[in-house]
């Protein structure tokens, strides 16, 4: 009898105390979660209201007539479609590309061995570290001597010829991961380093594929450097040259007049970013922490 | 586990050789045999190796190398599409240093947004990381929303916090009105114009977050353990085990956060466009300016370079800090089997 009571007391504080400190974290997380989430719903909100409640103290936190053809204004008012176009199409270019190109350089640095690999290999991974200006104005030049500026091709061309040294770093990390032993059946059935390349280690990388896919997508949407040096008319603007139209030249200017307009055209473009980051959260993540503690 | 061909494995000489050409013992491994021309099957599968490598290689000569040199070049002399060539030697380095107060302004903010938006995002970063290490209630709830920030990101996030830093109606003088506070001008103030960017940065720590966040988790429990049984503290668990095995993520993340401020551009563009006056006149933003809008390429050249020159300088001297507070814990393991 007095066993169970001198048990059951402290079980019972222990657990309590647990629950307790669980909640004062979660409440310590609470507020920078507002804080992170208020912009994104400041903006939502923005893209709704009626224009005469938008420039309003107190403000308006839900907008009351909820303006749903704000979207269709700020889409109409100029050829989305068009700059949506354009930017889909850089995108999944580069897309292919990068893929293809990537793992092909990959699977040449993880698999097959030749003099100055390992040089070559370093030599890799230091221009990973290699900022854009000092290359920027020669490959300027290039371009214009091509003819290619004001076309899609500056920004396409560079994803074809190996994409960026960080994803053939990743890939080809992910390669020496491949066993060794698929390689060597493969060659006994009379595989040539192609064939093992598109049959072994292509499926086998699918995972590592996919990251460099998440990166690629992120990194050509959204954009802005190279298309504001390449591309001057504006049917060749991609959708990120457009927004930035929308704001004009200074940013509380005339134009600012239809903030809501603008939140609205700027929900539409963040929108393919959120969906591809909810459907493919852990490839991103993967991603993320590749870089951190592989790089 | 990398797989390592059965013919290779470390012998006394292979590690001497390790040791000689200063490789990690893991690339040296690789290396091919003693004269590998000599058979042909080495031989198809080094061309084959030229072959597969053979798009980064053209990209490295035309996209890299090639236009490293010509920019070097480039900044001794005065080039105008168009026109020929001069060559000025050291005329542009001159004028940058001497007669170009927007070449030290540009510095100037280019730095301080380094100085404060580069060690505060880290220990941000860390903070959240640690929090989101913790056992909350619906834990990857706020893992999302905390790394939420950092999936948007381009004009349409610079379009938004020009709303929210709008001088009467945006969301933050909103706030501070409400607590009674007369918010500044934030992008339309000289002084406020560069703040506000820095702490938009805060905003976006969502990478860094995870970073740390995956380095906290791989931090071995046993450690936590065997401390507390030695009688340690929370302080003192974080002090002694937590940042030295963080360290390395941390590291990469001040690496990258240095690099990363020098290639600011997009919000100083979309947002300020340099201003007010030069307020937030990125470096960045400065050389684009030079070589597209004033069409003054050899001058943009000349930064160009001297920006790589600092870049280098800072990341050198960064690296070799580390081995002062930097721990990876694979080197320790691996200086102990020999």
């Amino acid at each position: 009898m007095i066993k169970s009571t001198t048990k059951s007391r402290p079980v019972l504080t222990r657990k309590v105390k647990k629950t307790a400190s669980r909640c004062l974290l979660t409440l310590l997380a609470l507020p920078a979660g507002m804080l992170f989430l208020a912009p994104l719903l400041w903006m939502l909100s923005t893209s709704l209201k009626d224009p005469r409640f938008v420039f309003l103290y107190p403000p308006q936190l839900i907008p009351d007539p909820v303006r749903w053809d704000n979207y269709y204004k700020a889409l109409t008012n100029m050829p989305f479609h068009l700059y949506a176009w354009n930017t889909i199409q850089i995108t999944v270019l580069c897309l292919i590309g990068h893929l293809l190109t990537a793992s092909l350089v990959a699977y040449g640095f993880g698999r097959l061995r030749f003099p100055g690999r390992d040089f070559l290999f370093i030599v890799l991974l230091s221009t990973m570290m290699l900022p854009t200006q000092v290359t920027l104005i020669p490959t300027f030049v290039i371009f214009r001597y091509l003819g290619w500026v004001d076309t899609f091709m500056p920004m396409i061309v560079p994803d074809w010829l190996g994409g960026v040294p960080f994803t053939v770093f990743m890939l080809r990390q992910f390669i020496t991961t491949v066993p060794l032993d698929l390689d060597d059946a493969a060659k006994i059935e009379g595989c040539g380093y192609f064939d093992i390349y598109r049959y072994i280690i292509l499926p086998m990388i699918k995972p590592a594929l996919a990251m460099v896919a998440v990166f690629v997508f992120f990194w050509n949407w959204n954009d802005f450097y190279y298309p504001v040096i390449y591309i001057n008319s504006r049917e060749k603007w991609t959708l990120n040259l457009a927004l930035n139209f929308m704001k004009r030249l200074d940013p509380y200017g005339w134009a600012f007049q239809y903030v809501e307009l603008i939140m609205a055209a700027s929900v539409v473009v963040m929108l393919p970013c959120l969906l591809v980051y909810f459907l493919a959260q852990k490839y991103f993540m993967q991603g993320i922490v590749f870089t951190g503690v592989k790089g | 586990m990398t797989q390592m061909p059965t013919s290779n494995l470390p012998n006394r000489k292979v590690r001497r050789e390790a040791k000689a050409s200063r490789l990690p013992l893991r690339l040296a491994l690789d290396r091919p045999k003693r004269n590998p021309t000599r058979s042909s099957l080495s031989r198809r599968e080094a061309i084959f190796g030229y072959l597969f490598i053979s798009p980064w290689l053209v990209k490295l000569v035309v996209f890299t190398i090639g236009p490293m040199l010509a920019t070097f070049v480039l900044s001794f002399t005065h080039f105008k599409l168009g026109s020929p060539i001069r060559f000025v030697g050291l005329d542009n380095f001159a004028r940058m240093l001497t007669a170009d107060p927007s070449f030290w302004d540009a510095l100037k903010v280019t730095v301080t947004y380094a100085a404060f938006a580069v060690p505060g995002g880290l220990v941000l970063a860390l903070l959240a990381a640690l929090l989101m290490n913790q056992n909350l209630f619906l834990v990857k709830v706020w893992r999302t929303i905390y790394y939420l920030p950092a999936v948007v990101s381009g004009v349409a996030v610079s379009l938004l916090w020009i709303w929210i830093f709008h001088p009467e109606f945006g969301l933050i003088n909103t706030a501070l009105c409400f607590v009674g506070i007369e918010g500044p001008g934030w992008l339309v103030d000289p002084d406020w114009a560069l703040p506000a960017l820095i702490l938009m940065s805060f905003w976006a720590i969502g990478n860094a977050m995870v970073i740390n966040l995956a380095g906290l988790q791989s931090v071995p429990t046993e450690l936590y353990e065997s401390a507390s049984i030695d009688g340690a503290n929370s302080w003192q668990k974080f002090w002694r085990i937590t940042l030295p095995m963080l360290s390395p993520m941390l590291f990469f993340n001040l690496v990258m956060g240095v690099i990363n401020t020098f290639q600011y551009f997009t919000n100083a563009f979309v947002m300020t466009q340099g201003g007010p006056g030069r307020a937030t006149l990125f470096y960045n933003l400065y050389l684009f300016m030079t070589a597209f809008r004033y069409y003054k390429f050899s001058y943009a050249a000349a930064l160009a370079w001297v920006m790589f020159l600092i870049i280098l300088l800072i990341t050198l001297t960064i690296f070799k800090s580390s081995p002062y507070w930097v721990y990876y814990e694979a080197t320790r393991q691996q200086r102990k089997k020999r």
